[in-house]
């Protein structure tokens, strides 16, 4: 039996008042590479929040929902804390720190690995992405668009995370980094277990090996990445312009 | 024109205890988005442990200042310690709520201290060099004010560095920028709260003494440091909320003019207060034409 | 109540239903009409209490040392509600609001005494220069947001404070205050009897801020305040200006610190700049509406009377000779009523956040 890097059950949240996720349950195996797809506004982004706790998950009736990140049992935890399991976590808008560095960027990111003295390795940040090492001095609010998705993904590569949370990656970006980001997941997908929210189905197709689709704040359909091949299950759930 | 140095000095080093002051207050809400309202109080217990400790020493080697400046320093950063440690931490997620207990805390101690010394001053003993003048041509200088000035000096040059050189420097300009993703990096910024805090809070006590010394006869009340901090947020506000660089210009800025307006307005029409309330005008200005303050971002 | 405005708003759910349970409401009148009539009565108690019970100096429920401390307290009562409109209602932390009161008490003091106006013109003068200048400051102030706002109006204040100081004109009398003089009041107002009636006035100048300040809340501008102060974008999402909104609970607000500063002066007969101008008196208007719990109007009337009960009555018991015998450490900070009440304050603001309301309301019918 596979192991699983990520168990939720009947996770409920709400932000600001309304409900966004209404029962989402997940197991992600690890190793693989899971994409989660739905339309804007069901609630994929807030599954991942709600997995680093930085929103609150609860069950049905009002309590903390049961969930488990790498074995442990997280409900309730800190953000922090659970980042420390070993979890990578690339938000949708990137959020690199406009007035530090790059360099300073991916120290902070050192910062926040297990253990003083955690070997960050740079060097393998910086063979993936030869363009951070260039501009290290560089204030990161001055990188175009692809080039802070460089060092968002490159932050959470400094150390050895076996598992990473990414949301919509290739957003927003030129189809130059579209395949170079695609490149990196690729060879990431080989050490790591990927939790990966993404609109383009392309990129999915490509990179996963189990899909969860969401809908109105529930998983309506989960099932091997192949299945994507059916253009009625894609227009179905994603609409049609895959 | 004669006195015009004496008073840009004076100028330049009561806004050098202003920079103290409000930095610690533009890092603290920067960080944590609190208004810090118990931050004269620290300023006031500064002084007060100054005078304490001054006053078990004789003060005829001139290096004693700098023990009484530590001890207030000290005295500063612990009690901001306790502050964020016992109150403001139990209220994570209520920062209105943050900023009342601070206003209650100023409140209760304040009182307390008016309790214990009574509203009258206190007198801290200092070395005989600080309380003289250099004279040069014509200016008569007091060494306070260059005291001052180069503890603002150097405390910039101090707070620039940590900044930019240290991992908790790093940390908290990123979590002034976006906490949860500093937490999502997994970093505790609640280490990085208390610190900013104790700074804050250590700059604030060694303020309180140099401006007793300074500013005020060397004596030392209860209310000294809430009066000081009215125009510490003054500055926090027309520098713009959460820039240290913003503080120091508009510290500069405020302590500049409420010494040449001082000055000239009690010669001409006896209005003593006016130097205070110019800073005041000065504010609602920068308001009207620029809200956010010189370099703050969204105010 | 219909109007536009409050359709948009239920329809976009900006707002839980603010209203109460029929009966829990009817209680509280109830409750609200038992007490006024129980305090429009008290001059007329002879009763003998015990000396523990009572603040003033004498132990006589009607005595004038309890009708004073009864009468300040209706006084901050309506600073308080104002304060409440301002703070509790639409989120305005404002900490200037003694700038009002200090206009109250010192332009009242100088319209009757130095102007020799009557007591009515005089009356009406203060209150429009309140007005006028509350909407000056106001713009001002409100161009900055929450924090910037709230040190701004800090710095008007403080700015009074020093135009005080400084006596211009020789009008202010400085640091040591002005007296006001009698002549022009009515002989109601002045001499032995007059703290009965005094009473009676400010208990009516309570009762009237508070009908305004309810009327005002429940109405249709109440409901956006309320909006405004959950969450200012989306009321500005909505199409409300909330710059109009805010000034006009700012006016009135601060026209209510005003009606309380000239009650205080026709009540204490003085006006200095510590007694009505220093951030002291922002501080503790501050802490009643916390104590009694924003937004609930009688919370503010509450927290503002145990306040002003708590510190006479504290500043009492330190007086008594018994007191003097307390070892030092014990006996400094319990003289301090301000220390007595930040470390009251603060308890609250831990342990109890909805205040004295808090405690006895349940679920968020405030629609917190």
């Amino acid at each position: 039996m596979t192991a699983l890097a990520v168990e939720a059950l009947d996770v409920h949240a709400s932000i600001g008042g309304s409900k966004v996720l209404q029962g989402i349950s997940l197991n992600v195996p690890s190793p693989g590479f899971t994409a989660i797809l739905g339309r804007n506004g069901v609630g994929k982004t807030t599954t991942l929040r709600t997995l680093i706790g930085q929103v609150k998950a609860t069950s049905k009736k009002g309590g903390t929902a049961p969930i488990r990140i790498l074995g442990h049992d997280v409900a309730g935890w800190p953000t922090h804390k659970i980042i420390r399991l070993g979890v990578g976590y690339i938000p949708e808008d990137r959020e690199v720190f406009a007035r530090l560095t790059v360099r300073e960027n991916l120290r902070l990111a050192e910062f926040g690995t297990a253990g003083v003295g955690r070997n960050a390795n740079y060097d393998q940040v910086y063979a993936l992405f030869p363009e951070l090492k260039q501009r290290s001095r560089q204030s990161a609010g001055t990188l175009s668009g692809g080039q802070q998705q460089m060092l968002a993904i490159g932050r959470v590569l400094l150390a050895d995370r076996p598992l990473l949370l990414i949301d919509e990656p290739t957003k927003g970006l030129s189809p130059k980094f579209v395949s170079e980001a695609v490149d990196v997941l690729e060879r990431v997908r080989e050490t790591a277990t990927v939790l990966m929210v993404e609109q383009n189905v392309h990129v999915v197709r490509r990179l996963a090996q189990q899909v969860v689709v969401l809908d109105h704040g529930q998983v309506a359909h989960a099932g091997p990445a192949s299945e994507l091949e059916d253009e009625s299950l894609v227009r179905r759930f994603l609409g049609v312009s895959q | 024109m004669s006195t015009f140095v004496a008073i840009t000095i004076s100028g330049l080093a009561l806004g050098a205890v202003y920079f103290l002051v409000s930095s610690g207050l533009s890092l603290i809400y920067g960080l944590m988005d609190v208004l810090n309202f118990a931050h004269g109080v620290f300023l006031t217990l500064g002084g007060y442990a100054g005078w304490a400790v001054a006053a078990h020493m004789s003060q005829q080697q001139g290096w004693t200042f700098i023990v009484t400046a530590v001890a207030a320093t000290v005295a500063g950063a612990a009690v901001a310690t306790f502050t964020e440690v016992l109150l403001i931490r139990p209220l994570y997620g209520r920062p209105v709520g943050q900023i009342l207990v601070t206003i209650g805390l100023d409140l209760a101690l304040v009182g307390l201290l008016e309790g214990g010394f009574g509203s009258d001053s206190r007198s801290i003993a200092v070395p005989a060099w600080l309380t003289g003048v250099t004279v040069t041509g014509p200016e008569r200088i007091p060494n306070a004010d260059f005291v001052s000035l180069g503890t603002g000096l150097a405390v910039l040059g101090a707070l620039t560095w940590f900044l930019r050189a240290t991992r908790y420097g790093i940390i908290i300009r990123a979590g002034a920028e976006n906490r949860d993703m500093v937490r999502a990096l997994g970093i505790d910024v609640g280490r990085a709260f208390t610190i900013v805090f104790a700074v804050g809070g250590a700059a604030a006590g060694l303020a309180g003494l140099l401006n007793s010394v300074a500013f005020s006869s060397g004596l030392i009340g209860p209310t000294q440091g809430d009066t000081l901090l009215i125009f510490a947020f003054i500055v926090v506000v027309i520098g713009g909320l959460g820039s240290i660089n913003g503080a120091a210009i508009a510290a500069v800025v405020v302590g500049l003019v409420q010494s040449y307006v001082s000055f000239y307005a009690k010669s001409g029409a006896g209005l003593s207060q006016l130097g205070n309330m110019s800073v005041v005008i000065v504010l609602a200005i920068v308001l009207l034409v620029r809200p956010r303050g010189l370099l703050g971002r969204i105010a | 109540m219909n109007s536009p405005v409050l359709d948009k708003l239920k329809q976009r759910s900006v707002l839980r239903p603010v209203s109460q349970p029929p009966a829990a409401h009817r209680t509280r009148r109830i409750i609200l009409a038992i007490g006024l009539a129980i305090l429009a009565l008290i001059p007329f108690i002879g009763l003998s209490l015990p000396s523990w019970l009572l603040p003033g100096p004498v132990n006589i429920v009607n005595s004038v040392g309890t009708l004073d401390v009864l009468a300040l307290g209706f006084i901050f009562a309506v600073v308080a509600l104002g304060y409440d409109l301002l703070f509790g209602f639409t989120g305005l932390l404002s900490l200037g609001q003694v700038l009002y009161f200090a206009l109250g008490a010192y332009g009242l003091d100088i319209t009757l005494s130095d102007w020799n106006w009557p007591l009515v013109p005089a009356i009406l003068a203060t209150l429009t220069a309140g007005l006028v200048l509350a909407l000056l400051l106001g713009a001002v102030s409100l161009r900055g947001t929450g924090i910037a706002f709230a040190m701004v109006t800090l710095a008007f204040a403080q700015a009074m404070y020093y135009l005080i100081e400084d006596n211009p004109h020789n009008l202010t009398g400085g640091d040591t205050g002005l007296v006001v003089s009698t002549g022009r009041l009515p002989s109601a107002l002045i001499g032995v009897v007059s703290t009965r009636n005094l009473y009676w006035v400010a208990l009516a100048l309570l009762v009237a801020s508070y009908i305004v300040v309810s009327v005002a809340t429940r109405s249709a501008t109440g409901k956006v305040w309320l909006a405004i102060r959950e969450n200012e974008r989306r009321a500005e999402v909505l199409g409300f200006r909330p710059y109009r909104y805010k000034l006009a609970s700012f006016s009135l607000g601060s026209l209510l610190a005003v009606a309380g500063g000239m009650m205080y002066l026709l009540l204490v007969g003085t006006a200095s700049p510590d007694s009505v101008a220093s951030t002291t008196v922002t501080v503790s208007i501050l802490v009643m509406v916390v104590l009694g719990g924003p937004g609930t109007r009688w919370g503010a009337v509450a927290g503002a009377m145990v306040y002003v009960y708590l510190q006479q009555y504290l500043l009492k018991i330190a007086a008594e000779p018994s007191f003097a015998s307390m070892p030092a450490p014990l006996r400094v900070p319990l003289s301090q009523p301000d220390f007595l009440l930040g470390v009251i304050f603060v308890l609250f603001i831990l342990f109890v956040p909805g205040g004295l309301s808090g405690i006895r309301l349940r679920k968020g019918t405030r629609g917190q």
